[in-house]
């Protein structure tokens, strides 16, 4: 009966009749081609939009299991445990009965990368009407079989309960067709009252496996036969090879081939240390052409090379008239700085190339490493295995091409490619650094009447899609362009991302100037500019506090309008005892807040820290949080999510800089650059959720960025009476400043 | 071929002598647990118990450990029956990557065998040599306190 359409029947949801369709179909059909063609009808939710068929993400076996189907991949964020949960809920099944695939270029929907905080948004969404919408069907069919209304029915642990204890089994049900219905664009959900999955801390499914030494990374993968790979990695980003003497290496043991393509070199060996010796012989003779790598004073530079100027945010602009505040804030260069290098894994056989990685999407990744290596798409296949956390775009795509070039030149071989520290650090994609400045005006009843924004920014994405924007497309013979630089446009932002404050000013205006040439090789990392966006405008609200006579707290409550603003900073006020802060010598206390993108999860932060005045050291003590994500899937989860923002946004804050001299990148370990140790972690974090079940779901995994390096400038300046506006906030700057 | 001693056994290797252990243990005796992570002694993932005490796998060859008892992530409990300091990390789920989780239970579980009752501080200064970039620090140190109440009752 394969390929015939079965049958065709109503049923009447709660939203009124409905056409449904079984049909059978070969399990690839539903994503191949099957995209979205219906503009003119309304939006389907998250990337159902896309992804119509509810084959894409939800299949039900004749036995009964389940497996849901996600385009994103698990980064140690939690994903994969919070969609099976919402799965979970939705399909009235028991958690730990789905098996849940994700990324991979040919089982699971192309939903682009897993970054920005939009996991939830888009693939939470459409699992959550997925699974919702499966289950009406279920529960229509059951009725259907058994003669009984289907408001008589529940669906339960996998199986439709009619009253009197007849029961029938999802599998059965379904009878090993496959669910392919289109979405409609309205679901009936579960209660939120009678939820016993989501909304719950549901353990990570990830964790036992990494805590036992269980295969959990691409780098755990062992293929049979593989072999290792090491790169033979030029001085810097645009470096040309002059000469190369592959004989010091040919003849060491276990070397079996120097591959050589223009400025790529590398070394394949039987074993892993073979090929880090070899890589190390190669390395000591090459000779390369290198450019010029920036002045030390970057960011004169960058304001020098001319920008594209948009004005991104007006209000009576007409009328900003003088200000009588101004100030400008610096972020360095940064580092992802995954405590795993990256590492890719690849093979190809008869024709055909697979490719084991662990970067943020594997469509994109296809179509770079497709074009590259002059191979049609769909003879290329990517996926996602989890790496080391990346909270961007670093070395992964990269270290994957790298693999599929080697492999090439193997045919039949597995090639493992592990990037070394030194390289990681001084070839993945920087963040950028960034200049902001902001004007403002006091009224006299001390609200700010003008407000005046400026920021200047590279491009904060050149993830592939294009070869030219892998390292190996950038150093093969015959390169291959990179995309053109573009910004991200708004309402998310890339530079300008959390630029425009949330705050209600009379007049107002924000403008984005973005820089195309880029110093440096740059890329996104968490938070984009929303990172140094808001700590510029919640380091400034500060300052203008000061000089309203206000208390920090409510002079924000004073222009916050958005009532889920206003109950996140009251929240975390509270919880850290704002109005009953007692302050100390050298101690004091600093709050900031934001909306991440003003479009994701609502985050204030108060936070204490002592100051070392001798060494300029910062202590950071009590730290309280208040988020709201919106509908909560996994409250561990996302307090997991903010705990770890924090902590790794004031190590960025507190210590974190790229450094270079003429020739190359100079912090290229973590000696070199330096970040958050146990000693100085934070005495106390606290993060407190409000929930709100059934709103959307807002992306959480970085709305911490922002606000917490605010909130320690912020403690900081109310410490010692020093305001540092320069990132990173280290001992030698504060120190500078306080002897000033 | 060179003897060594991983988790209770004995294993011939085939490798040169200068070989960094982590290799070894990664690539030889497919123990996936201890991780790469600098190369250098800096970060901490590749940790592992030598006679008691806690090494960089990445910086010690293999030749220097005959007759030593290396202990790695594999030998504190397996995926169904974890042992305590494994279970303190699940119970308080402290990880998010995770992958330096392995290197901060080796480091964790040498302190303990010393100091059976850490404070908070001797928690934090233990294991200043291991690098988490997640920022999962206040969970790991939360781990380490319930691993340690596990041990006790378990004594």
């Amino acid at each position: 009966m394969n390929g015939i359409a079965l049958t065709r029947r109503e049923f009447l949801s709660s939203g009124g009749a409905l056409v449904v369709s079984f049909v059978l179909c070969p399990r690839a059909a539903a994503q191949a081609g099957e995209t979205a063609t219906r503009s003119a009808e309304a939006k389907l939710p998250g990337s159902l939009d896309k992804f119509p068929m509810l084959d894409s993400w939800i299949r039900i076996g004749a036995d009964g299991s389940v497996t849901v189907f996600t385009g994103k991949g698990e980064l140690g964020q939690g994903i994969r445990t919070a969609l099976q949960q919402i799965a979970a809920e939705q399909l009235a099944v028991p958690f730990a009965s789905i098996a849940m695939i994700t990324a991979d270029t040919q089982r699971t929907p192309n939903e682009g990368y897993t970054s920005g905080s939009n996991s939830m948004k888009d693939s939470g969404t459409a699992i959550l009407n997925a699974a919702a919408q499966v289950r009406e069907l279920l529960v229509a069919e059951a009725s259907r079989r058994l003669g009984v209304a289907a408001d008589q029915l529940v669906a339960r642990d996998g199986a439709v309960h009619a009253p009197g204890g007849k029961r029938v089994g999802y599998g059965e049900l379904v009878a090993g067709q496959a669910l392919h219905v289109r979405a409609e664009v309205q679901s009936r959900f579960k209660d939120a009252g009678t939820r016993t999955v989501m909304g719950k801390p549901v353990q990570r499914v990830d964790i036992p496996a990494k805590v036992t030494g269980g295969v959990a990374y691409v780098q755990d993968l062992r293929l049979p036969g593989m072999v290792h790979a090491r790169i033979v990695r030029p001085p810097q980003f645009g470096a040309k090879l002059k000469s190369l003497d592959p004989g010091i290496a040919e003849g060491m043991p276990g070397v079996m081939k120097i591959v050589r393509d223009g400025s790529f070199v590398a070394v394949v060996a039987e074993k892993e240390f073979q090929a880090i010796r070899a890589m190390r012989a190669l390395s000591d003779r090459a000779v390369w052409d290198v450019g010029a790598l920036p002045p030390a004073d970057v960011y004169a530079q960058l304001l020098q090379l001319g920008s594209e100027d948009k004005v991104i945010h007006e209000r009576n602009g007409a009328s900003l008239g003088a200000m009588t505040h101004e100030a400008t804030f610096r972020r360095p260069y940064q580092l992802h700085g995954s405590i795993g290098p990256s590492c890719g894994v690849a093979l190809y056989r008869e024709g055909k190339l697979e490719v084991w990685t662990h970067g943020q999407g594997v469509f994109p990744l296809r179509a770079a490493i497709a074009e590259m290596l002059k191979m049609a798409p769909d003879t290329v296949h990517c996926i996602h295995m989890e790496g080391a956390g990346c909270y961007g775009h670093n070395g992964a795509d990269d270290a994957a091409a790298d693999a599929a070039l080697l492999a090439r030149a193997l045919p039949g071989t597995p090639v493992r490619v592990q990037w070394m520290r030194e390289e990681e650090h001084s070839w993945e994609p920087f963040g950028p650094a960034m200049v902001t400045k902001v004007r403002a005006a006091l009224d006299r009843s001390g609200r700010i009447s003008a407000w005046e924004y400026d920021v200047w920014s590279n491009t904060h994405s050149t993830r592939p899609g294009k070869a030219g924007n892998l390292a190996a497309g950038s150093l093969v013979a015959v390169p291959f362009a990179p995309a053109p630089a573009a910004p991200i446009p708004q309402p998310e932002g890339g530079g300008d991302r959390n630029a425009i404050p949330l705050y209600a000013f009379a007049s107002a205006r924000v403008t984005s100037r973005f820089i195309p040439t880029m110093p440096l090789r740059v890329s996104a990392l968490r938070g984009l500019g929303a990172y140094m966006n808001v700590f510029s405008i919640e380091s400034f609200m500060d300052e203008l506090a000061a000089a309203a006579k206000a208390d920090p707290v409510e002079f924000r409550l004073r222009h916050l309008e958005d009532g889920r603003a206003r109950d996140v900073v009251a929240k975390a006020a509270q919880r850290f005892g704002w109005t009953s802060y007692r302050r100390e010598r050298d101690r004091g206390r600093g709050f900031a807040f934001a909306r991440y993108k003003n479009l994701g999860a609502y985050c204030a932060i108060a936070m204490e820290v002592e100051v070392v005045r001798e060494t300029g050291e910062i202590r950071v003590g009590r730290i309280a949080c208040a988020v709201d994500s919106g509908d909560v899937v996994n409250p561990d989860g996302i307090r997991n999510q903010i705990e770890g923002g924090v902590v790794q946004s004031l190590s960025w804050t507190m210590y974190e800089a790229v450094t270079w001299d003429a020739r190359r990148i100079t912090s290229r370990d973590w000696g070199r650059y330096p970040i958050v140790r146990f000693p100085a972690v934070p005495a106390s974090l606290d993060v407190d959720i409000i929930d709100r079940p059934m709103q959307p779901f807002l992306g959480t995994g970085e709305a911490a960025q922002g606000p917490a390096s605010a909130a320690l400038a912020n403690a900081v300046a109310d410490a010692v009476g020093v305001r540092v506006r320069d990132i990173p906030l280290n001992p030698a700057r504060v120190k500078a400043l306080l002897g000033a | 071929m060179i003897a060594i001693e991983v988790n209770g056994k004995v294993h011939e290797v085939d490798a040169d002598p200068e070989t960094p252990l982590l290799y070894v243990l990664r690539n030889d005796l497919a123990l996936n647990g201890t991780k790469f992570g600098c190369g250098l002694g800096q970060c901490g993932a590749c940790t592992v118990l030598v006679d008691g005490k806690a090494v960089f796998s990445c910086m010690t060859p293999i030749s220097t450990l005959g007759g030593r008892r290396i202990r790695t992530v594999e030998g504190l409990g397996t995926i169904e029956r974890p042992g305590p300091m494994q279970r303190a990390f699940i119970e308080e789920q402290a990880a998010q990557c995770g992958y330096c989780i392995p290197g901060m239970m080796m480091r964790a579980q040498g302190l303990l065998e010393s100091n059976p009752a850490p404070s908070d501080a001797d928690i934090r200064k233990a294991l200043e040599p291991n690098l988490c970039r997640c920022g999962t620090h206040m969970r790991i140190l939360r781990a380490v306190g319930r691993a340690a109440q596990l041990m006790k009752v378990k004594a």
